[in-house]
């Protein structure tokens, strides 16, 4: 539901401050530890939660992302077990959007229609499906319509001021803004172009604008709040999970949140 | 020349469709390059300074056209119709992916990209995009799984010695489709200085028509040449797939003639039965994988599967869309031959007519005599012998269980 969405980009603008956009990658490790994990990130401070579906082929994403993904497969995490684990989650919070995240051929192995009913049906309120540009996803956006999901478009540097209106036509709940070109994970390589690249977008889009890709640290992710609606923070977040622990890194959400919300 | 018929014009549409296949499955990032990409393109194939440059190129450096010749030996022991080899495998480097390289870097150079990347299974695109990139002056860098890379060696130190960087790719199966993936993940990063090459005709649109446009001079000669040695059409133009340029470089101009059964052969590894192959047509389903939609090796949650094939050329669980198009349509048909099928009519092939054949078009062979034998004496088949097999040799030896040196440590 993009109400969720709504809301949520509302309630923090009324307070003057970007909203804290969490990823992680369902199934990492287990069903059990991540349905653990999904469920403390609210009270660590993350506003939107990007749930991310495993995927063999993840072509944008760096290695911390495709191990990631690779250790959730092993575990048995398959597209049906990460709706399960929205709704899990959904059985305990109803205020906190959802937005899965993953590439689009086991949504269009399950068959889109049926993914959006499913979707639905779990409280997943949107989804970002990477390999999806706006010429691709008719089919997907006519199926999200039906069951009222946000279909989010990514908008890049490469993205121009004649190609941006098409991007952000149609999408909903907001615009997610790959903030350089690569993949998940690089280091943030065009620091302090992004006031005017949000503002473009902002503009265009008449929507929150999400900043993503290449935020690590509390220090960048208060420096990308100041310009734009949410942060996005993936790979630090799957890294420090994996490395140490689900303490360590709802330590490092908190102050990555706190970051964001005070800037 | 170029005399395309409006049927070959047909496909793919405007979105780079071939009906329900094909698309621009990419991350939004790459959408802009390769909307650049189809705008060159389309310019440089109506410009006849880029036609000229890129028929010198053929001619002078590639050596076109290659040969049509009579399989004669081969011919009598199928004891059917008479075999001719589209000879390929004599173009420099060895196999029939230069002429894509050709084509792609003239037009690199052409968009003023001076970066070249490709990814390579068998090397035979690597080397190939290694050598046309050395001529055109250009920095070259192909992507290589780690598995392949130990199973194709000569053709990694041909690469080098070419001025190319050979990166190990370890992430997934360690194959085709990783190299793939970590091109696209090299070409997102660089994407304003880079020109990828693919190297089949698979990928994001225009990729598989424009792979095709490059092949496509195979079935142009071999139509000539048929026609002089037997004043008409064959009856049956065979050539082994795995993305499936070399088939559909073949088929590309004998589609519109409906009389000319177009045959792909996949490779079905130990057997389609076994689980372990690289038939996406005979064993798999349509996805979306490497930016467009066609038949994929996927497992019931839509993850691709691992592709199986001793040719590191056919290890790739997708397919180009337009072999999807002509499967579905049923204009062309899509048979597999196994491991040990393509193994002995190597063998079989090295004896008879004294050509080593990649492992690649080996599986093309096994299918190839069947269809003679069931066409009969007066039938006639081109076959496309589309590489050489000397990148195999080590891979051959020790499947046939024998130990040669490698000259250097083992």
């Amino acid at each position: 539901m993009t109400h969720r969405i709504d809301q949520t980009f509302a309630a923090r603008k009324a307070k003057g401050q970007a909203a804290f956009v969490a990823y992680m990658m369902a199934g990492d490790p287990d069903r059990a530890a991540s349905q653990a994990f999904l469920n403390a990130l609210p009270e660590a401070g993350v506003d939107i939660i990007e749930l991310g579906i495993p995927f063999t082929d993840p072509m944008a994403d760096g290695p911390v992302i495709e191990d990631a993904g690779i250790r959730a497969r092993k575990s048995g995490t398959t597209l049906s077990v990460v709706l399960e684990m929205a709704a899990e989650f959904r059985t305990a919070n109803d205020t906190t959007p959802i937005i899965v995240m993953g590439y689009a051929n086991p949504l269009h192995h399950m068959g889109y229609t049926k993914f959006a009913s499913a979707a639905k049906a779990a409280g997943v309120d949107g989804a970002i499906i990477v390999d999806l540009p706006p010429e691709e996803d008719s089919e997907l956006r006519a199926a999200f319509e039906t069951h009222d999901l946000a279909l989010i478009r990514l908008a890049t540097p490469t993205t121009d001021a004649h190609r941006l209106p098409q991007v952000v036509a149609g999408t909903k709940g907001f615009v997610y803004y790959v903030s350089m070109t690569g993949i998940t994970g690089d280091s943030f390589a065009q620091a302090g172009s992004i006031t005017e690249q949000v503002t473009r977008v902002r503009e265009a889009a008449n929507l929150p604008v999400v900043v993503g890709f290449g935020v690590k640290t509390p220090e960048r992710a208060r420096e990308v709040a100041k310009d734009a609606d949410g942060v996005v923070v993936g790979t630090a977040i799957v890294k420090t999970l994996y490395q140490d622990g689900p303490e360590a890194a709802l330590a490092l959400i908190r102050t990555l949140a706190e970051a964001t919300h005070s800037s | 020349m170029g005399n395309h018929s409006e049927t070959n014009r047909a496909f793919p549409d405007e979105n780079g469709r071939f009906g329900d296949f094909g698309g621009r499955y990419v991350a939004e990032t790459l959408m802009p390059p390769i909307l650049e990409l189809e705008k060159a393109y389309e310019e440089a194939k109506a410009d006849p300074a880029f036609q000229e440059e890129l028929d010198y190129f053929m001619t002078h450096y590639v050596g076109r056209p290659s040969p049509l010749y009579f399989a004669e030996r081969l011919t009598e022991a199928a004891g059917g119709a008479k075999i001719y080899f589209k000879r390929d495998e004599l173009n420099h480097t060895g196999a029939h992916k230069i002429n894509n390289c050709m084509g792609q870097l003239l037009l690199a150079k052409r968009m003023g990209k001076k970066r070249i990347i490709a990814e390579t299974g068998a090397g035979q695109h690597g080397v190939a995009t290694a050598t046309v990139a050395a001529r055109l002056g250009m920095e070259c860098i192909v992507y290589m799984g780690a598995v392949d890379i130990v199973r194709q060696k000569p053709n990694v130190f041909r690469m080098r010695l070419l001025g190319a960087e050979v990166r190990a790719v370890h992430s997934g199966t360690a194959t085709l489709k990783d190299a793939m993936n970590e091109a696209l993940r090299d070409w997102v990063t660089n994407v304003g200085e880079t020109f990828y090459c693919i190297g089949t005709v698979a990928g994001p649109h225009p990729y598989p028509a424009m792979v095709r446009d490059f092949q496509a001079v195979i079935g142009r000669e071999a139509k000539q040449q048929i026609l002089k040695a037997e004043g008409r059409l064959p009856d049956a133009a065979v050539a082994c797939i795995g993305g499936g340029s070399n088939a559909m470089g073949l088929f590309h101009e004998f589609v519109p003639h409906k009389e000319v059964r177009l045959i792909g052969v996949e490779a079905a590894g130990k057997g389609v039965k076994s689980g372990l192959h690289a038939a996406s047509l005979t064993g798999g389903s349509p996805g979306i994988l490497h930016g467009n939609r066609t038949y994929l090796l996927q497992d019931e949650h839509g993850q691709i599967a691992d592709a199986h094939s001793i040719s590191a050329g056919l290890d790739y669980p997708g397919i180009g869309p337009e072999h999807s198009y002509l499967h579905d349509i049923g204009r062309a048909e899509y048979v597999s031959a196994t491991d040990d099928e393509a193994l002995h009519w190597f063998q079989e092939c090295a004896r008879l007519e004294g050509i080593l054949p990649a492992l690649e078009p080996s599986h093309a062979l096994p299918r190839t005599v069947d269809f003679a034998e069931e066409l009969g004496k007066d039938g006639l088949i081109i076959m496309n012998m589309c590489g050489r097999g000397d990148k195999d040799v080590f891979t051959i030896a020790d499947a046939l269980g024998e130990h040669i040196s490698e000259g250097t440590e083992g």
